[in-house]
């Protein structure tokens, strides 16, 4: 026992000599990695709370949603110039969901190294929620595409008016296409959810054993809020209660 | 009890391994699993075939030497170790699978051993305080408070089997790292190296190849203490508070 601290004495030198930045270090270690996926997914979960909350005014009429899409573009006026905010907000979105990604990618090649050979008598794992984060993810990472396409450039929105979002919305889920899109979207949504706000609740050490069952709680509300919220619009104008 | 095993044979690091099917009879519902695995090795060395390697020791379930996974499920079907794991928990005529830890960082040494020495780099990376040897100092010299005294013990429970790692789909040695710095960390004893505690082991858990957490919680089912999986929170929680205070 007397050697340990003393080889530890010399690998802790040499390691302070070499002087790594805190944010480097945390990107370096699974755990600080870990943690940089937790803050953008909550970032982006944040961010999802308020677009699903902001989505409902289509129910108030188109102009309620067309209203409401102006003044997003005020906030912040006259400190912040026309659209400044939604500038900032898309700058900030972008850096999340590429760290979340980058990280998310190289997380799992490690994962997978770490297990290269399987078990020959196979058992079922784990939840279905937290079995499909990967797969999930990359049907979320997706699915961004295309609903930048559809609703912000307008590039493949049958009606593609700008600044009336009212008249986009219930063109796209004219389309049948369009609305599954969206269905399964939302649904890996809420699943992704479902795992993530708890596990990152974990990953940044918010979790103990008196607080788990209330987190879980929170995550499935969470995502049942979510993807019922964002799934109520293309199924209004599916039935027409939105036209 | 008649059964059939179905064993991975493996001769050394570097050779290919196969499941290889035994049949075993006149086992005892009361026997322990290794003492069946010794039943079935005793026929075997009879025959003049290589008995099955395995690692044991205490056969008392504290030192942590006999994982194997039964079955899929690292120690078997009971939350215990493999040494205290009673055939009474399987059928006459069952068919068992019989594998060794799968995990990179524990490369397999032959049939069901497992080279474990990493965990042993970890511990060696921060698992010990530095206190002064020579005369035992006074009982009581330095208070800890209840609530820290049951969760080191909780966490001290850890014997380094190693079921963790097998159980997680990731490899990951994240359960056993925090047990580990839990332990110490919540203690006044482990106060002085607190930070440099969790910064070293966590990057001495990275460099050994184990993969990251997921939440998966595949450990804390396996563990045959109860290790719970908000250690790894705790873990967590320690390391990102000595990082962002510049680390160790
Ligand atoms: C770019 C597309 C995305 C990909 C590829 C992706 C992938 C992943 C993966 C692989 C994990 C880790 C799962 C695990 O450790 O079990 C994860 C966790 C997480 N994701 Fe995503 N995801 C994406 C988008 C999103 C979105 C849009 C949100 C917003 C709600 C989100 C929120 C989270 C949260 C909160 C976590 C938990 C982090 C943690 O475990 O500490 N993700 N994601
Ligand atoms: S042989 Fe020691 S724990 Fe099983």
């Amino acid at each position: 026992m007397t050697t340990v601290p003393t080889v530890d004495a010399m690998t802790t030198a040499s390691r302070t000599a070499r002087h790594p930045s805190t944010l480097a270090t945390l990107w370096r270690s699974t755990v600080g990695k870990k943690a940089v996926m937790a803050v953008s997914g909550l970032a982006m979960l944040l961010y999802l709370v308020a677009h699903m909350l902001g989505n409902l005014k289509v129910f108030f009429g188109p102009d309620d949603i067309n209203g409401y899409a102006a003044w997003l573009r005020t906030i912040g006026q006259p400190f912040l110039g026309h659209e400044w905010f939604l500038w900032i907000a898309r700058v900030g979105l972008l850096a999340a969901v590429v760290l979340h990604g980058v990280a998310a990618f190289q997380l799992s090649r490690r994962d997978l190294a770490a297990r290269p050979s399987k078990y020959a008598h196979q058992r079922r794992r784990a939840s279905y929620a937290t079995r499909t984060m990967r797969w999930g993810g990359v049907i979320l990472a997706l699915f961004i595409v295309w609903h930048i396409l559809d609703l912000t450039t307008l590039t493949v929105n049958p009606a593609a008016e700008h600044g009336r979002p009212y008249q986009n919305i219930v063109a796209s889920f004219g389309n049948w296409y369009s609305c599954v899109i969206y269905i399964v979207a939302m649904l890996a949504v809420g699943l992704h959810v479902r795992h993530g706000f708890w596990s990152a609740a974990q990953t940044l050490g918010a979790n103990n054993a008196r607080r788990d069952r209330l987190l879980k709680l929170t995550a499935n509300g969470l995502a049942l809020l979510l993807t019922a919220g964002f799934l109520s619009v293309p199924v209004a104008v599916m039935t027409g209660v939105v036209k | 009890m008649n059964l059939t095993l179905r064993i991975w044979r493996q001769a050394g690091p570097d050779t290919p391994g196969s499941m290889t099917t035994y049949q075993v009879g006149g086992i005892s519902p009361d026997m322990s699993f290794l003492e069946m695995l010794d039943t079935l090795n005793e026929e075997l060395i009879l025959r003049g075939d290589a008995p099955v390697a395995f690692d044991h020791d205490c056969r008392e379930g504290i030192c942590g030497a006999c994982g194997m996974v039964i079955n899929g499920r690292a120690h078997g079907p009971e939350r215990t170790t493999t040494c205290q794991l009673h055939m009474r928990h399987f059928e006459d005529g069952d068919t068992i699978d019989v594998e060794p830890w799968r995990a990179a960082a524990f490369p397999v040494v032959k049939d069901l051993v497992v080279d474990r020495s990493a965990f042993d780099r970890i511990i060696g990376a921060g698992g010990y305080i530095t206190a002064p040897t020579g005369s035992a100092p006074d009982a009581h010299a330095t208070p800890v408070p209840k609530e820290a005294a049951d969760t080191a013990f909780e966490h001290a429970e850890c014997i380094g089997c190693g079921a963790c790692v097998a159980a997680c789909p990731n490899g990951s040695a994240m359960l056993f790292t925090s047990a580990k710095v839990v332990h110490l960390n919540v203690l006044p004893q482990g106060g002085p190296e607190r930070a440099s505690r969790v910064m070293n082991m966590v990057e001495a858990m990275d460099a050994e190849g184990f993969g990251g957490c997921t939440n998966t919680g595949e450990c804390a089912t396996a563990c045959p203490k109860g290790i719970p999986l908000p250690s790894i929170a705790a873990m967590n929680r320690e390391y990102l508070r000595s990082s962002l205070r510049g680390g160790r």
